[in-house]
């Protein structure tokens, strides 16, 4: 889970999911091409909710330039006090790996 | 005795960390000086030609439309590329070769800028890349420091027909 610069709005930072690196080819949830391609030196992020999310689905794949931070836990309510566990859900997994 | 080497030691470590800190402030959030090399900003950046870029203006948002940049390159988060800001968010931009016969005019994205070198013919940029988002942006380079016989303030685009006004 990172923190980048949101490539609509430089003054703000998003949170979102890595799900592919370059290389990988996935298939996207309401973007303008069915299967992207992640080009080199960019990645693909979504929210895990993935409805009402503006993510990659929305502006695409995204430079690592603008990659900010990574998340590792939640710290605030107390309640929800927890390491954040880097977890790709199963449907969203790529469908073809570059070799290297 | 060996209690005031490592007193000295240990006075020495605090101020190169110090130093370090303000170093390391001072480079990304006042400017710093760049070593540019490649043909594709000359005749305005000659290839080992040294300059001065400040960070401020990305900072407050006030990079302008003509300014040269230094961007972090977008399929290459770890090199940086110096061009020209031909057009900011919303601006209309000429996206294909002079020597096209149909133009064909897109316009910027919100939250991109469209980057061109001054030297047309031998420059990978916007053209080939599309825009690139302003959060990758550095520094806007202010003044020229080597050679010495070029120092000052940079010309301006050689290549003013891209400037499309609305």
């Amino acid at each position: 889970i990172l923190c980048l610069r949101s490539p609509r709005n430089p003054e703000q930072k998003i949170i979102k999911r890595v799900i592919a690196l370059e290389g990988d080819i996935i298939k996207t949830i309401g973007y303008k091409k069915k299967y992207v391609k992640v080009p080199h030196g960019h990645i693909w992020v979504e929210g895990d909710h993935h409805g009402h999310s503006f993510d990659s689905n929305a502006f695409g794949p995204v430079s690592l330039g603008l990659l900010h931070a990574r998340a590792t836990h939640i710290l605030w309510p107390p309640q929800r006090w927890q390491k954040l566990q880097p977890m790709l859900p199963p449907e969203r997994k790529p469908l073809q790996r570059e070799e290297e | 005795m060996l209690l005031s080497v490592l007193g000295k030691t240990f006075r020495f470590l605090g101020y190169t960390v110090q130093y370090g800190c303000i170093a390391h402030c001072a480079f990304e959030y006042l400017g710093g000086i760049v070593v540019c090399s490649g043909p594709s900003m000359e005749p305005t950046i000659q290839n080992s030609d040294i300059v001065f870029s400040e960070n401020l203006s990305r900072h407050f948002y006030s990079i302008r439309k003509g300014d040269i940049v230094i961007v972090k390159s977008p399929n290459d988060p770890k090199s940086n590329i110096c061009k020209r800001v031909i057009g900011l968010e919303g601006d209309k931009v000429c996206t294909s070769n002079p020597s096209d016969f149909l133009k064909s005019h897109s316009y910027v994205p919100k939250g991109h800028v469209w980057l061109e070198g001054d030297n047309l013919r031998n420059s990978t940029d916007s053209r080939c890349y599309g825009p690139v988002p302003y959060g990758l942006i550095r520094g806007r380079i202010c003044l020229k420091i080597w050679p010495l016989n070029d120092f000052g303030f940079l010309r301006a685009s050689p290549n003013g027909h891209r400037f499309l006004d609305d």
